[in-house]
């Protein structure tokens, strides 16, 4: 096999071209007891690509990439952001957690949430003005709830939600954007959205990385995968890295054969 | 209204008022962040706190006390985190054990001292004093304009319009933050806040406004006035700006209600005497709530559960 599975020590080729990667980790590893919930992975993400991060319930990939956002601390391990500390780029990362980590009863309204991915830009203190709020709005639009401004956030439906998470993504108005889960429990018309979206990003020269739990899409929606389970599986373009073996290995006995021949390689 | 009102009411409503809204402020956030029985934790722990400064002291002054119970409140934060991180016990039972276990503590220390010659008890630490801090020097509302009567202003109405700046001032200039951070804290994490500095400094103004409260009109205030005007206000409103608004005015109305119903209610039903001021207060904003809730625009729980 081409892309090997990762060994935990090795050196890719690729480290060498990380200096530029929107996203680069080097031997992350996240604790939340005595287990690890990651363990010593690297990752490169490639520029103006879509990325899915896969692997079974619990293989952490939220955390991996809570750790990459500075969300969670690691043990160990090394995150750049185009080539520089995290905390020199926070401006060029938008990122949409899990709709369910947040009370969504929270007294505000849909416009107030968008408007939270402008805080870089208007400060503690700084006016909000006209153009703000056209940005807001242009970004509510973008995901199809500009009708939805003046609602509170609690009368939205899960789908509606998750697009609102994503126009405030979207008002951050970044080059990295890292997505937790995005098309979990939404509806149909919200997945079409949302992926048309993160298209739109990836055609502007954006970087979209995508946590993602649906293995019949990814070969449809994503250039990359990143296949994890604690430690590093594989990574590579769908074609290379996302095959019955890589599964396999990532996901052990939880997907029946034929079911990982008949997601990998598509009628 | 006349001279007697300034001399007895005026400063006492003033002090209720300063003290419920200063409360009742941070409390929005607490409520909201599913931490609201902090200021219950900390106006309990400032027992102790006040307890051993004045056995270090050996005397009832007010800033030694103040810091006595500033200094149990950091440490009670202190405590809970620690509970909650070590033991892996939820943040509700950690306040809990915390609280309970130091507030016996001051009881027992509180027993034991000689404290029966000075003003300390916990009677007094529960009702405050809330009537007796009368302005004697205020003859009429043109003492307003003098500065002879001004001196003589009981200390806690200063004090308690200062931690209300402060308070106030602290979430006006942290509105953003503390709203994002509320709301989504991981998110707020990603651009770059310091959830932990801003959740600690938020906890710190609530100690701020419950130990200067504490000092003036006792714990039960206190603990009332974090929950009772916020909750209510909730259902008021699906915005937090206008949520805000409503607990102060709240806050407020139960200050003065209560006040007036503790001074004339008992008289107005036959009854002898007047009742506490404080219980009055808190019993008040209790009321507020409960109206709130049977009949706000906004008490029922919007859209799906979220899965806290």
């Amino acid at each position: 096999m081409q892309l090997s599975l990762a060994s935990q020590n090795g050196q890719s080729p690729r480290d060498r071209v990380s200096d530029s990667s929107p996203l680069a980790i080097r031997g992350l590893t996240v604790s939340y007891g005595e287990k690890p919930a990651v363990f010593s992975v690297d990752m490169t993400v490639v520029p103006g690509q879509m990325t899915a991060i896969i692997g079974p319930n619990g293989a952490g990939k939220s955390t991996m990439l809570k750790a990459a956002l500075g969300i969670v601390s690691p043990v160990s391990g090394r995150v750049q952001v185009f080539g520089r500390p995290l905390d020199h780029q926070r401006a060029r990362i938008a990122y949409v957690p899990q709709r369910a980590s947040v009370d969504w009863d929270f007294p505000t309204r849909v416009i107030d949430v968008v408007m939270m991915g402008l805080y870089r830009q208007l400060g503690l203190l700084g006016r909000i003005r006209g153009t703000h709020r056209q940005i807001a709005r242009d970004c509510l639009d973008r995901v199809g709830m500009g009708d939805f401004a003046d609602r509170q956030i609690g009368q939205l439906s899960g789908g509606q939600q998750q697009r609102v998470f994503l126009a405030r993504a979207l008002a951050q108005g970044a080059d990295l954007y890292l997505l937790d889960e995005p098309f979990a429990g939404v509806d149909a018309a919200t997945e079409k959205a949302i992926i048309g979206v993160l298209k739109g990003l990836r055609a502007e020269g954006k970087t979209v990385v995508v946590v993602h739990h649906d293995l019949a899409t990814v070969t449809e929606y994503f250039d990359n995968v990143f296949l994890i389970n604690t430690r590093k599986v594989a990574e590579g373009p769908v074609a290379e890295a996302f095959t019955p073996e890589t599964l396999q290995a990532a996901y052990g006995g939880r997907l029946a054969t034929a079911q990982i021949d008949q997601i990998s390689r598509p009628a | 209204m006349g001279s007697d009102f300034v001399t007895l009411s005026l400063t006492p409503l003033l002090i209720g008022i300063f003290a419920a809204v200063a409360c009742a402020l941070p409390g929005n956030f607490l409520l909201l962040r599913k931490q609201a029985l902090i200021g219950d934790a900390i106006s309990h722990v400032a027992l102790p706190g006040i307890v051993v400064a004045f056995l270090l002291t050996g005397a009832v002054t007010t800033w030694p006390m103040m810091l006595g119970a500033a200094g149990a409140a950091v440490v009670a934060v202190v405590m809970i985190e620690g509970i909650r991180r070590l033991g892996r016990i939820e943040p509700g039972a950690a306040m809990g054990v915390v609280f309970t276990t130091l507030f016996a503590g001051g009881v027992l220390l509180l027993e034991q001292s000689d404290t029966s010659s000075v003003h300390l008890d916990v009677e007094h630490a529960l009702y405050g004093n809330l009537e007796s801090l009368i302005w004697l020097d205020g003859t009429g509302w043109g003492s307003l304009l003098d500065p002879s009567a001004l001196a003589y202003l009981p200390v806690e109405l200063p004090r308690m319009a200062a931690t209300l700046l402060v308070v106030a001032g602290f979430i006006a200039l942290f509105w953003r933050p503390l709203k994002i951070a509320t709301f989504d804290e991981g998110f707020a994490r990603t651009m770059g806040l310091r959830t932990d500095l801003l959740g600690l400094a938020l906890v710190l103004m609530a100690a701020i406004a419950a130990v200067a409260a504490f000092d003036a009109v006792g714990s039960i205030i206190v603990i009332a006035m974090f929950i009772c005007p916020p909750a209510a206000a909730r259902m008021m409103t699906n915005r937090l700006e206008v949520q805000v608004g409503w607990s102060v005015l709240f806050a407020a109305l139960s200050a003065v209600v209560g006040y007036v119903l503790a001074g004339y209610g008992p008289l107005w039903i036959g009854l002898a005497d007047a009742v506490s001021a404080a219980g009055m207060i808190a019993t008040v904003s209790g009321l507020i709530l409960a109206l709130a809730a049977l009949f706000g625009p906004c008490r029922a729980r919007a859209g799906a559960p979220s899965g806290v």
